[in-house]
């Protein structure tokens, strides 16, 4: 045994830190031999939507009205990518953990990696948010050539954009966390029906959150949404002439929401896990 | 630095009780057990008897209600996290990563336990050839064998050289050949120093592989001791089996009026008698019989499963 033995040894934070390390390269690995089912799940919903609304529908003589010097596909370019972003925590977080703790029972191996249980449900908030950003950077492209009208993106303050990035993968990954520990194998197609199509639709992602001052109940009651928040963040920080929300208020909801999410998911993964 | 007590027992469980919320009936009630170091211990019982439980609160999985267990002198509710440095574990389905193939599940649960890319990848490559799995590397968990999932399984589990292994019903749908042949391999792995635990319903299994035998019911542990010792519990010396059409109670009386006999229960398609060595029972049981189309008899030496009976008036196998 002495080919495998004692490999744990060391002080708490080095094992810790290693299992975790060992955690996301395993996921990192699952990832890249599924890189082509994920580029086709993160690029399909936004090449569709700017393909028909910014591209057949300009040509065929449909037309969205312009909001002040920007025109549809502008406002479309923060919307989708922060969709790919949030759709990424169900993708890779919520989807695959409930099969982890449903059909599979994976989970249980998963967690006797040798650090708290909270630390796996912490790491897949981390994975689940890495995979987020590079959704964000794969859409991006996307959204922004497919138009048939020029898009008008300048980045106004870097650390703006990247500030709204890190807050917004953060939030997929632990509502990708949240989710998967809540919802049972059979109730998948619900996640779909209940979760993605609702806070997608009410997310501020098709027109920016000023413009539903007309709806005051409307606008008020999306503001749960944590996709309006990123929505508008990146709007903030990509399409700045698009009226969007200050910085303080969609950088301190998106904040709480984060910290919000955290307290509740972690939780949750870990009542779950120990019975 | 942390790390285990060299002096203290594998496992030490000091009155455990696991209530399940919304249960009434707790699963496990009130268990004392000491596994000493470098011993094949068995938990022995039926299903539901809290053997599951038991194994899940030794391995952090499970709150105990109260109680208290200790795992090379570790308490497992206080320090579960150092507690996992140093037990393996196989539970009775497959938790196998269903995402990665049997070499990844190797490197990465190396991995999760601190071994680097290189080495984690040497390690993975000689617990496969030692289980003989090299030809199925590249295969995904759910293209081997029942046999070869539970031997990756317990390669797996061994991959960071813990120093407690429990095996949680290890042989549970396997083929008698890959049974024997994973009974090898538990062998093997306590001779190299590795504690084990295991639970099982077979009794079989836990006469052949335990050092010591616990038997298990109701979440009580009801006698605790080496298969040897455990056998001399029953004053029976005979254990004769019945195959009969029916099993009529008075048929059942008869038998037990023999003298010699200590118990006669219905079981399954026939009966079983626990007696002593007596010239002549076997032929009065037979006339007993004789009008109830008697199809088979055996007789056999008492085993595990007569003390069970013995204990509980039930066989462990229901």
């Amino acid at each position: 045994m002495t080919d495998t033995a004692d490999i744990a040894t060391g002080g708490r934070v080095g094992v810790y830190s290693r299992a975790f390390i060992g955690l996301l390269a395993r996921d990192t690995r699952v990832l890249r031999r599924d890189f082509i089912a994920f580029l086709l799940r993160t690029v399909m919903n936004p090449i569709l939507f700017t393909f028909v609304f910014a591209f057949v529908f300009p040509k065929i003589g449909e037309q969205f009205h312009p909001v002040g010097r920007a025109d549809f596909a502008t406002i479309l370019v923060p919307g989708l990518i922060a969709v790919a972003m949030i759709f990424q925590g169900i993708a890779a977080v919520a989807l695959p953990l409930v099969n982890e703790f449903g059909r599979t029972r994976e989970i249980e191996d998963r967690v006797m990696a040798p650090l708290p249980v909270a630390g796996v449900a912490l790491e897949k908030i981390v994975f689940g948010a890495m995979q987020s950003i590079v959704a964000a950077l794969v859409v991006f492209p996307v959204v922004a050539v497919i138009p048939a009208t020029p898009v008008t993106i300048q980045v106004a303050s870097w650390p703006l954009l990247v500030g709204v990035l890190l807050l917004a993968a953060l939030i997929s990954g632990a509502f990708g966390l949240a989710i998967g520990t809540l919802f049972r194998p059979q109730q998948v197609p619900l996640i779909f029906s209940i979760i993605v199509i609702p806070i997608t639709f009410l997310g501020c992602v098709y027109y920016p959150w000023e413009l539903l001052s007309p709806l005051p109940v409307l606008r008020y009651a999306v503001l749960v949404n944590p996709v309006v928040y990123i929505s508008e963040g990146l709007r903030a920080a990509l399409t700045p002439e698009v009226p969007h929300m200050p910085p303080v208020v969609f950088l301190g909801a998106m904040a709480g929401m984060l910290i919000l999410l955290i307290a509740i998911a972690i939780p949750l993964f870990v009542r779950r896990v120990k019975s | 630095m942390v790390s285990a007590n060299n002096s203290a027992p594998a496992i030490l469980i000091e009155q455990l009780v696991k209530r399940y919320v919304g249960s009434k009936v707790p699963a496990v009630d009130g268990i004392d057990l000491e596994v000493h170091r470098g011993e094949i211990f068995g938990l022995l019982g039926p299903n539901g008897a809290g053997k599951t439980t038991s194994i899940g609160v030794c391995t952090t999985r499970v709150n105990a209600t109260s109680g208290r267990v200790r795992v090379v002198g570790v308490d497992v509710a206080a320090a579960p996290a150092l507690v996992k440095r140093f037990i393996g574990v196989v539970t009775q389905y497959s938790t196998l990563d269903r995402s990665l193939t049997a070499f990844e599940n190797l490197v990465f649960h190396a991995r999760y336990f601190g071994a680097g890319r290189r080495e984690a990848r040497r390690r993975a490559q000689s617990l496969l050839e030692r289980f003989q799995l090299a030809d199925s590397a590249r295969r995904m968990p759910d293209q081997l064998s029942g046999g070869m999932a539970q031997r990756l399984q317990i390669a797996r589990a061994i991959g960071h050289g813990p120093l407690v292994l429990f095996l949680d019903e290890p042989t549970a749908g396997l083929d008698p050949q890959s049974r024997l042949s994973l009974w090898d391999l538990v062998r093997e792995l306590r001779e190299e120093g590795t504690t084990i635990l295991l639970t099982t319903h077979n009794m079989a299994e836990a006469d052949e592989l335990s050092d010591r035998v616990a038997i298990i019911d109701h979440g009580r542990i009801l006698v605790c001791d080496t298969p040897a010792q455990l056998k001399q519990l029953t004053p029976a010396a005979t254990e004769i089996h019945l195959v009969v059409r029916q099993v009529p109670t008075q048929l059942l009386a008869a038998l037990r009026a023999l003298p010699g006999v200590d118990s006669a229960v219905a079981e399954g398609d026939g009966i079983r008698i626990l007696a002593a060595d007596r010239g002549g029972l076997l032929q009065e049981v037979v006339e007993a019989a004789h009008g109830h189309e008697l199809r088979h008899v055996s007789i056999q030496q008492p085993t595990l499963e007569t003390v069970f009976i013995k204990l509980t008036g039930r066989a462990l196998r229901d």
